[in-house]
C-alpha cells in the first residue's frame, strides 16, 4: 500500500480503463438494453443449468472431445496432471485463465515435472516475476513498464529497454519456440456454447489462438456459469464484455473451438478435455451469492473500485481481487475467509454501475458482513459496540445523555474548535482528519428552546 | 408561494455535528412558505447498523422511525445516504414485522433536500449566502442510490453570488463509507487525499455535498490539511439571507 510505484501504475491504468470503458457505451445506445437481456440469459441459464450443462457435455462428446467434472480444485488439478502424464507432456503452454489460477494450477504441474508457460504478454511477466495476478484482465497491472525492462533483463539474461513495443517484441520471441515445442494447450473459456459445444475464447494477443491449435492436446477449464445456451445468447455478451473489459469493440481475437481435430482438418489438437470446475458454485445457485454467478471477469468493478484502485489486487490475498472477488472468494473458500474483505468497500456502488450484468455487489457485501455477525465471526468487541449502539439509537434519553458526554468527554481535544486528536479507536479518524466536536446544542436542544428557530 | 408542510428528519449527524444544517433547511423552508415541524426524540435512521450487517438492529430503529414521521406529509432529508436508507431498505427490513406498507408510505414521502426543493417544490433560485467559486461533490448514496446528480447542480448552477465549477471526478467516493473509515483509515485517507487534490484544483472556495457524512470526511480532510476551501452542506448556501 506504501509502494507508490504500485499506486503510480494503478491510477494511471484504472483511470485509462474507466475513460476507454465510459466512452464505448456512450458510443452504444443499445448497450443499456443488451446488459438487461444479458443479465436476464445468465438467470435463465442458472434456473436450469443441469440441463444446458448435459447438453454441453452431449455436444462436446459428439464432436470427439472428452468432459470432465470436477467437484474441487484439487480434483480439477488431479485431472488436468493426469492428461498431462498420459500424454507425455513435458512442457505446457497456457493462455490467460483465471479459472486455472483459482485452482493454482502451475504449481500442480511444476509438482508433476511438468514446465507450465504462460503466453499472455501479462501473465508471462507474472510468472518471471513469481507472482499472482493482480487484476482480472491485465494481470501486471501493478507493473510499470521499468519494472517490466528490470525483470526481463534480469530474468532472460538480455537487456530490455522499458518500451512496451520492445518488451512484447522480447516476449513473442521467447514464447514463439515454446509453441512449437509444448505437447500440452490449456485455456480456461470465457463461454461455453452448449447448443453447439463450443468454447469461446475472447484475447487480445493471438496467443490463445496458438495454445489451442498448435499443440497435440487442448485442455480448457471453465466455470459450470460459464455455459451459455445458444450462439444468439454468446452475441449479447460479446458485445458488451469487450467493451466493460477495455472499452474495445470487440477484442481482437474471438476464438470458437470445437472439439479436437477432424478427418481432413490441418490443425488443430489430436484430442481436447473440457474440465467443468464446480468450486463452490453450484452451493451457490440457491445461495445468497447467486447474483455472482453472473459475472463475466471482465474486471470493470475493480477499475471503478476506490479501495481496489488504492490496495491492488494482491491485497485482497485470494486469486479474485476486487469487489466481485471478494464475494467469489467467500463462495470459494467460505465466509469466514472474508470476515475481514467483507468491510474492505465503502459501499460506493461504482462497482455495480459499472458491472456489465448489474450484479448488486454492495448488497452481497452488506449481506456478508451480516453473516459474519450472525455466526458470531466478527470480533466479540465490535459486536459489543454495534450492540450499545442499537440501544442508544432506540432509547432517545440515551442518545441524549451521550450527546452529552460526547460533549464532556472531547473537552480536552477541542480547544480549537476542532478535534485533532483522539485517543484509541476514535484515533482512526483523527490521525488523518479533524472531526468536528458534538455541538453544544444539537439541533434538537437548538428546536426544543429556541424561540425563533420554531417560529 | 405554497401550503406545504414538510417533517424534518435531522439525522444523528445533522443533529450532534452540523446543527446549523438542520437550521437552514428550517429557514430556507420557511421562506418558501413551507410549514416545518421536527418530530421530537428523533435518533438515526439505521444506516450504519444496516451497513454493518446488524439487520435486527437496523430495523428495531426503522419501526421508531416511520412511526415518529407517520403523519408527515413530506419527510425533508439533509443527507442522501440517509434518504436512501429510508426509501431503498426499511421496506424490506420491516417486511417480517409486518410494516412493509407503512415502509412504504413513509419511503415514498420521503426526500433529499435538493430533490425535495427541486423535484417537489419545483424552487430552484436562491441566493448565495457564501458568495464565491463552488464545486459540488456527488455523495455515492445520492447518485447511486436515488440516481440524482441533476437537482443539487441545478441549484448551485443557478444560485445568485456562486460560480459553478465542475469537479474532476465528482462522482468518485471520498473514502467516507461510515464505520469505513475506521475499519481500514488508512485506505479511506488515501482516497480522500486523491478527492482534496481534485477539490483544490478547482480553484473553488467552497466544496459543497449532500450527505453529513461525506462532509464529515472531506471537511475533517480539508481543515487538517488548512486548505482554504471551507467544506459545507448545500443547505447552508442556500439560506442566503444571514
Amino acid at each position: 500500500m506504501k509502494d507508490t510505484f504500485l499506486q503510480e501504475a494503478l491510477t494511471i491504468a484504472t483511470t485509462k480503463f474507466i475513460g476507454l470503458r465510459r466512452e464505448a457505451f456512450a458510443g452504444f445506445p443499445e448497450g443499456e438494453a443488451l446488459r438487461d437481456q444479458a443479465r436476464a440469459i445468465k438467470e435463465a441459464t442458472l434456473q436450469e443449468l443441469d440441463r444446458h450443462l448435459e447438453t454441453l457435455i452431449a455436444n462436446v462428446e459428439r464432436l470427439g472431445g472428452h468432459v470432465h467434472y470436477a467437484a474441487t480444485p484439487a480434483e480439477a488439478r488431479s485431472i488436468i496432471v493426469d492428461i498431462a502424464r498420459r500424454t507425455g507432456t513435458r512442457m505446457a503452454v497456457k493462455s490467460k485463465s483465471m479459472a486455472t489460477e483459482e485452482i493454482h494450477l502451475n504449481e500442480a504441474l511444476e509438482a508433476a515435472g511438468i514446465t507450465p508457460v504462460e503466453t499472455d504478454l501479462g501473465e508471462y511477466i507474472i510468472q518471471l516475476a513469481h507472482e499472482r495476478p493482480s487484476h482480472i484482465i491485465a494481470p501486471a497491472i501493478h507493473k510499470t513498464k521499468g519494472q517490466v525492462a528490470e525483470l526481463f533483463t534480469r530474468e532472460l539474461k538480455r537487456p530490455a529497454e522499458p518500451d512496451p513495443e520492445a518488451l512484447t517484441r522480447i516476449a513473442r520471441g521467447e514464447l514463439r519456440e515454446k509453441f512449437l515445442q509444448a505437447d500440452l494447450g490449456i485455456t480456461g473459456a470465457n463461454f461455453a456454447v452448449a447448443d453447439t459445444g463450443t468454447i469461446v475464447l475472447v484475447t487480445n494477443e493471438g496467443n490463445g489462438r496458438m495454445v489451442t491449435s498448435l499443440p497435440r492436446v487442448h485442455v480448457a477449464v471453465m466455470g459450470v456459469e460459464k455455459v451459455v445456451p445458444s450462439l444468439t445468447d454468446l452475441m449479447v455478451f460479446l458485445a458488451i464484455l469487450a467493451k466493460s473489459a477495455t472499452g474495445q469493440k470487440l477484442s481482437v481475437y474471438t476464438s470458437l473451438v470445437q472439439g479436437p481435430r477432424r478427418a481432413g482438418e490441418l490443425e488443430g489438437p489430436e484430442e481436447f478435455h473440457l474440465v467443468l470446475l464446480d468450486g463452490g458454485r453450484i452451493a451457490q445457485i440457491g445461495g445468497p451469492l447467486r447474483e455472482a454467478l453472473s459475472c463475466l471477469r471482465c474486471g470493470a468493478c475493480l477499475n471503478v473500485c476506490p479501495v481496489y484502485r488504492q490496495i491492488g489486487g494482491h491485497a485482497y490475498g485470494y486469486t479474485y481481487p476486487g469487489p466481485i472477488g471478494i464475494l467469489l472468494t467467500a463462495m470459494m473458500e467460505g465466509t469466514p475467509a472474508v470476515k475481514d474483505l467483507a468491510h474492505a468497500s465503502s459501499l460506493c456502488g461504482a462497482c455495480a454501475d459499472a458491472c456489465p450484468v448489474r450484479i448488486d455487489i454492495p448488497r452481497m457485501l452488506i449481506d456478508l458482513r451480516r453473516e459474519v455477525g450472525d455466526r458470531k465471526i466478527a470480533p466479540w468487541s465490535e459486536r459489543v459496540a454495534f450492540t450499545l449502539l442499537s440501544r442508544l439509537l432506540r432509547h432517545p434519553r440515551l442518545y441524549r445523555l451521550a450527546a452529552r458526554a460526547g460533549r464532556l468527554l472531547q473537552r480536552p481535544f477541542a480547544g480549537s474548535g476542532r478535534v485533532s486528536r483522539l485517543p484509541r479507536f476514535f484515533g482512526e479518524w483523527t490521525r488523518t482528519r479533524d472531526l468536528p466536536p458534538v455541538a453544544s446544542r444539537t439541533f434538537q436542544e437548538r428546536w426544543a428552546s429556541d424561540k425563533d428557530l420554531r417560529a | 408561494m405554497t401550503d406545504r408542510r414538510a417533517s424534518l428528519m435531522v439525522t444523528c449527524l445533522g443533529d450532534l455535528f452540523f446543527p446549523e444544517v438542520g437550521v437552514s433547511i428550517v429557514r430556507v423552508l420557511r421562506k418558501l412558505g413551507v410549514t416545518v415541524d421536527v418530530p421530537a426524540d428523533q435518533t438515526c435512521c439505521g444506516l450504519p447498523l444496516f451497513n454493518s450487517g446488524y439487520h435486527t438492529e437496523a430495523a428495531a430503529v426503522a419501526r421508531r422511525t416511520v412511526s415518529l414521521f407517520k403523519d408527515s406529509e413530506h419527510v425533508v432529508v439533509p443527507s442522501g445516504s440517509c434518504a436512501w436508507m429510508v426509501k431503498h431498505e426499511y421496506p424490506g427490513l420491516l417486511a417480517e414485522a409486518g410494516l412493509a406498507r407503512e415502509a412504504e408510505q413513509l419511503a415514498a414521502r420521503t426526500h433529499e433536500l435538493s430533490q425535495f426543493l427541486v423535484r417537489v417544490l419545483g424552487v430552484t433560485e436562491f441566493t448565495s449566502a457564501v458568495p464565491g467559486r463552488v464545486t459540488y461533490h456527488d455523495s455515492c448514496h445520492l447518485l447511486r442510490g436515488l440516481h440524482e446528480s441533476q437537482s443539487p447542480r441545478t441549484l448551485l448552477g443557478k444560485l445568485r453570488g456562486a460560480e459553478l465549477v465542475p469537479l474532476p471526478g465528482a462522482d468518485e467516493c471520498c473514502g467516507f463509507g461510515g464505520s469505513f473509515a475506521v475499519r481500514l483509515p488508512e485506505v479511506s485517507s488515501q482516497i480522500l487525499a486523491k478527492k482534496l487534490a481534485n477539490v483544490e484544483a478547482t480553484g473553488a472556495d467552497c466544496l459543497v455535498a449532500c450527505d453529513a457524512g461525506c462532509l464529515m470526511q472531506m471537511g475533517g480532510g480539508l481543515t487538517r490539511k488548512k486548505s482554504r476551501v471551507r467544506a459545507l452542506h448545500l443547505a447552508e448556501l442556500l439560506d442566503g439571507s444571514r
